[in-house]
C-alpha cells in the first residue's frame, strides 16, 4: 500500500527520481536564504526580486529560445542589476529599500513585458512562469544541485556576518566593514537560487520554496540552527508530497509543492509550540530562571 | 595630558544643515566625560561623528592613534532585532567580533571571558535566555557586557541610563567607573544632571556650537545652562535656518 503509494512511483519512472533529486537540491539551497529573508524581515523582497527575473528570463528565451543557459543567464543579469541598483540607491540616496527596490522591479517586469510583447509571445513562456519540474534534463539538474552547492558553501561561510547583519547592523557597520559585502553577496544567494527554483517551479513558485517552510520553522524553532533545520525539513516533506499528490491525481506539480508547504504553514500556526496560536492562548508555567 | 581625541572646528549635520557647528575641543586620554545639552543641540550627532558613521561638513573628528576598532559604541536607540532568535551568550559575545572576527573560533577561553562578561553586569543565570525575554533593564545590561568584550580604548554612551530602573543604572555606572579607572576614555551623552554631577568629572555643554568644556563644576552652572537652552531655541526656528532636530 505504501510502497505502491510513495515508492513505486519513484521506482518506475527516471522523470519523477529527476522531480524530486531537483526538488531537495531547491530545498536544500533556497531554504536556508528563505529563513535569512524572514529574519531580515525581507519576505516580500523574495517576491519582488522574482519579478525582477522574470523579464531577464523572458529575453533570454527570446534571444536564444528554450534554452537553460540563456535564460539562467538572462535572469541573473536582471536580478543582480535590480539588487545592486535598489541597493545602491538606499545606501547613497534617502530612498528606503522597500521603496527603491519596489521602484526597481516594477521598472524591469514592464520592460520584460514590453520586449516580449513586441517580439510576439509564446506559449512556451509558461515554463517560466510555472517551471517543468516534471522534465528536467541532466542540465538542469546540475545546475540546481550547483546552485545548492554554492548557496550552502557561501552561506556558511558568511554565517557570523550575516547573522549580525540581520540582528544588529549598526554594530557590524561599527566593528567591520563587512556589512556592505555581507549584504550584497546575501542579495546574490536570493537571485541565484530564484534563477535555480524557476527551472523546477516556475518564478513565483520559486519563491514559495523559499519563504513558507521559513514561516512555518519559525513556530517550531527558536535557534538559528533549529529554523534552517526545520524549514529545509518542512521543504523536503512539501516536496514529496507535492510530487505524490500531482503523480496522483494529475494536478500541476509546482502549485501542489507550494500548497503542501502552505498546508504545513498553516498547521504551524495553529500548532506550533514557538508562538502558534495555540500556545499563545493556553495558560504556561513560567520559565525558572 | 595627552588627548584621545581633538575636534577641529567640527560642524556635522544632515543633509548640509549643520546640527554641530564649529565645534573645538579636546578630549583627554582617560578621561570621563557628559556630553549635555538641550534637546536638539547635537549630542548624538557629535557621537555619530566620532564613529565615523556621519562625515563631517566641515573640519574634522582628530582621532590621533585611534582606530575604527578601538572605538565602541552604544546608540540610544540601538536598531537590535529583539524578536531575532538570540541568545544573552550570542548577544555578548558579539563583542569579541575584534579578536575571532567573521570566522574565527569561539573557543575556552573566550566563552570564559564571555560568562564574566555576563557575570560582571549581573546577569549570570540567563546567559541562554532569548534577548527577546528580557527586560528593558536586562537588556542594557547584556549590551553593556558586550562594550566590555570589545574591550575598546575609546567608549561611546548615548544616553545609556535612560528608561531603565534605579538599580540597573547603580550598576552600569560601576561599570562605566571601572573603565575610567582601568584608563580608557568615556563619552557618555546624558540628560539627568545629578547623574553627571555625581559620577563624571568633564563635562562638554552642546548647543549646536560649543557652551563650555572642563570641569563638572565649573561648567553645570545655572548661567550656563540657562545660555545654552537660549542658543537653541535661538536655532530652533524654521528648519531651513538651523537643520532639523538631531538629536
Amino acid at each position: 500500500m505504501i510502497w505502491e503509494a510513495v515508492i513505486q512511483p519513484f521506482a518506475d519512472f527516471g522523470f519523477m527520481r529527476r522531480a524530486l533529486l531537483g526538488c531537495i537540491a531547491v530545498s536544500l539551497g533556497a531554504t536556508p536564504v528563505g529563513v535569512f529573508l524572514m529574519l531580515r524581515r525581507m519576505s516580500l523582497t523574495g517576491d519582488a526580486m522574482a519579478h525582477a527575473i522574470l523579464p531577464g528570463a523572458a529575453v533570454g528565451f527570446l534571444v536564444a529560445g528554450l534554452s537553460l543557459g540563456a535564460m539562467t543567464i538572462g535572469g541573473l543579469i536582471a536580478g543582480m542589476a535590480v539588487a545592486l541598483l535598489s541597493g545602491l540607491v538606499t545606501r547613497v540616496t534617502a530612498l528606503r529599500e522597500d521603496a527603491s527596490l519596489a521602484a526597481f522591479y516594477l521598472i524591469s517586469l514592464a520592460l520584460g513585458v514590453l520586449i516580449v510583447s513586441t517580439r510576439g509571445s509564446n506559449v512556451d513562456l509558461m515554463h517560466v512562469l510555472f517551471g517543468t519540474v516534471l522534465a528536467l534534463n541532466d542540465a538542469a539538474l546540475i545546475l540546481l544541485c550547483s546552485i545548492a552547492s554554492i548557496s550552502v558553501l557561501i552561506l556558511a561561510v558568511l554565517f557570523r556576518p550575516l547573522v549580525l547583519e540581520c540582528a544588529d547592523p549598526q554594530f557590524l557597520r561599527s566593528v567591520s566593514r563587512l556589512s556592505a559585502v555581507t549584504h550584497f553577496t546575501f542579495l546574490s544567494l536570493v537571485v541565484l537560487n530564484l534563477v535555480g527554483g524557476f527551472h523546477a517551479l516556475g518564478t513565483l513558485m520559486a519563491v514559495g520554496i523559499m519563504i513558507l517552510p521559513a514561516a512555518a520553522a519559525r513556530f517550531w524553532a527558536n535557534s538559528i540552527g533549529g529554523l534552517i533545520f526545520v524549514a529545509i525539513a518542512v521543504a523536503f516533506l512539501s516536496s514529496l508530497s507535492g510530487l505524490l499528490l500531482s503523480y496522483h491525481y494529475s494536478l500541476p506539480s509546482g502549485p501542489a509543492i507550494i500548497l503542501v508547504a502552505g498546508i504545513v504553514y498553516a498547521v504551524s500556526l495553529v500548532l506550533g509550540p514557538a508562538g502558534g496560536l495555540i500556545a499563545q492562548v493556553l495558560p504556561r508555567r513560567p520559565l525558572q530562571n | 595630558m595627552t588627548s584621545a581625541l581633538a575636534f577641529k572646528d567640527l560642524t556635522l549635520g544632515y543633509d548640509r544643515l549643520p546640527a554641530v557647528q564649529q565645534l573645538r575641543a579636546d578630549i583627554a586620554e582617560g578621561s570621563l566625560t557628559a556630553i549635555v545639552g538641550p534637546n536638539g543641540a547635537g549630542k548624538s550627532t557629535l557621537l555619530k561623528g566620532v564613529t565615523g558613521a556621519l562625515a563631517p561638513l566641515q573640519g574634522k573628528v582628530d582621532l590621533g592613534s585611534l582606530e575604527r576598532d578601538d572605538i565602541a559604541y552604544l546608540p540610544q536607540q540601538s536598531d537590535i532585532d529583539r524578536s531575532f532568535p538570540l541568545s544573552v551568550v550570542d548577544l555578548v559575545a558579539m563583542g569579541l567580533w575584534r579578536e575571532i572576527g567573521p570566522f574565527g573560533w569561539l573557543g575556552k577561553k573566550q566563552r570564559a571571558r564571555v560568562d564574566a562578561a555576563i557575570a560582571s553586569v549581573g546577569l549570570t543565570g540567563l546567559e541562554s535566555r532569548p534577548i527577546g525575554s528580557l527586560s528593558g533593564g536586562q537588556m542594557q545590561r547584556a549590551l553593556f557586557a558586550r562594550l566590555l568584550l570589545q574591550d575598546a580604548h575609546l567608549v561611546l554612551l548615548d544616553e545609556p541610563f535612560t528608561a531603565i530602573d534605579a538599580r540597573t543604572m547603580a550598576d552600569l555606572i560601576e561599570v562605566v567607573r571601572s573603565w575610567h579607572k582601568e584608563g580608557r576614555t568615556v563619552l557618555a551623552v546624558l540628560h539627568d544632571a545629578e547623574t553627571v554631577r555625581a559620577h563624571f568629572p568633564e563635562t562638554l555643554m552642546l548647543a549646536r556650537e560649543l557652551v563650555a568644556h572642563g570641569p563638572t563644576e565649573q561648567v553645570m552652572t545655572a548661567e550656563n545652562q540657562f545660555r545654552a537652552r537660549q542658543m537653541c531655541e535661538a536655532c530652533a526656528g524654521p528648519p531651513h535656518v538651523c537643520g532639523r532636530d538631531a538629536a
